[in-house]
């Protein structure tokens, strides 16, 4: 999606500029959400205030909703067909082995180390076996990197 | 209420979402299975099939499609169902939009900060861990079959497993090829 946005944004319609882009996909990455969506309300303001955010976001996700309501309401109507529930036995174990395995492709990009993978296997045996929300390991989280980067900070002034 | 609940749940999904779509297909199942019960196991895992095989961000297609069958397993009409996924899908962007709005600025200035890298460095080791857990909560009889129902079914569910798995990590065939190709196994095995 990032080559189809730069290619529309930046060299046919030319409204951002190359390093503006950039910025802008670093700014989504970082802010909570789905990444698309941050990007579409990005690029609305920076060009149109706040009635473009709202106008490239509702522009980004309509046709997607579109499409999925028609979907859910047909499937619905089948449900029970013997067809798609033969067909969904098939694909929903492929559905667990896709969502496992990005899980080793982020562990690569999260830099993971013997000091820290201890982050990762803590977090998935609290919410797999103990039942814990993730919204809470996601706090924590979001804490405990706090408190670390701020005893990196003082230590850093120390020495 | 529903509405309001799935108004507030999805909210709140949206806010906590670090990490991208598989990142928030696990807090989506914890909260709308294993929280609520809006659905099963096996309903939600069909429903991230189908949001995979559909264009558009996958975090915005299990959204909707979460909140449409959230409203009618709870006995509504299809029109409230579009309609609860509307909402569900407006819900989930809304808080981010609205940081956007406020704080991006603020958060260009301080990008390089590094108490802010520290934090996102983290919630990404963890949120890999989130997704481990995701995965592992959809491996059970409602997804794989069980031995005592089927034997065929649980041998054939690992064997797709493994080869999606493999296929995915080691020749990054697309997930869309992969769900059509288990979709026919499905359609030649169990409905010929």
């Amino acid at each position: 999606m990032i080559p189809l946005m730069e290619k529309e944004l930046v060299d046919r319609h030319g409204w951002i500029t190359s390093e503006e882009f950039m910025e802008i996909i670093t700014l989504s990455q970082t802010m909570p959400g789905i990444f698309a969506a941050n990007m579409a309300a990005h690029i609305g303001w920076k060009l149109r205030g706040v009635p473009g955010a709202v106008a490239s976001v509702l522009g980004n996700i309509l046709m997607p909703i579109i499409i999925i309501i028609a979907l859910a309401a047909g499937l619905r109507q089948l449900q029970g067909n013997a067809l798609v529930e033969a067909i969904f036995k098939g694909v929903r174990p492929v559905v667990v082995a896709l969502i496992a395995a990005p899980v080793f492709r982020m562990a690569k990009t999260a830099n993971i180390s013997r000091y820290n993978f201890w982050i990762p296997v803590v977090a998935a045996l609290l919410v797999w076996l103990l039942g814990v929300s993730p919204i809470w390991v996601i706090l924590v989280a979001a804490v405990g990197g706090f408190v670390y980067g701020k005893y990196l900070e003082k230590k850093e002034v120390q020495s | 209420m529903i509405f309001w609940k799935l108004f507030y749940t999805f909210c709140k999904i949206g806010l906590f979402n670090f990490g991208g779509g598989y990142a928030m297909i696990a807090l989506i199942q914890n909260e709308v299975v294993e929280k609520q019960g809006w659905m099963t196991m096996a309903e939600f895992t069909d429903i991230v099939a189908t949001s995979q095989i559909t264009p558009g961000p996958i975090g915005i297609n299990v959204a909707t499609y979460a909140g449409y069958t959230a409203v009618v397993n709870a006995g509504y009409d299809p029109f409230w169902g579009v309609a609860g996924a509307f909402l569900a899908s407006f819900s989930v962007i809304l808080l981010p939009f609205i940081l956007i709005l406020l704080i991006s600025k603020y958060l260009l200035d301080h990008k390089d900060n590094p108490i802010l890298k520290s934090v996102l460095s983290v919630l990404k080791l963890a949120v890999t861990g989130l997704i481990a857990a995701a995965a592992a909560l959809l491996v059970n009889s409602e997804t794989f079959g069980s031995y005592a129902e089927s034997p065929l079914q649980l041998f054939l569910s690992i064997g797709l497993f493994v080869s999606a798995f493999i296929a995915s990590l080691r020749w990054k065939v697309s997930p869309i090829l992969q769900i059509v190709i288990a979709g026919a196994v499905g359609f030649l095995v169990y409905y010929l």
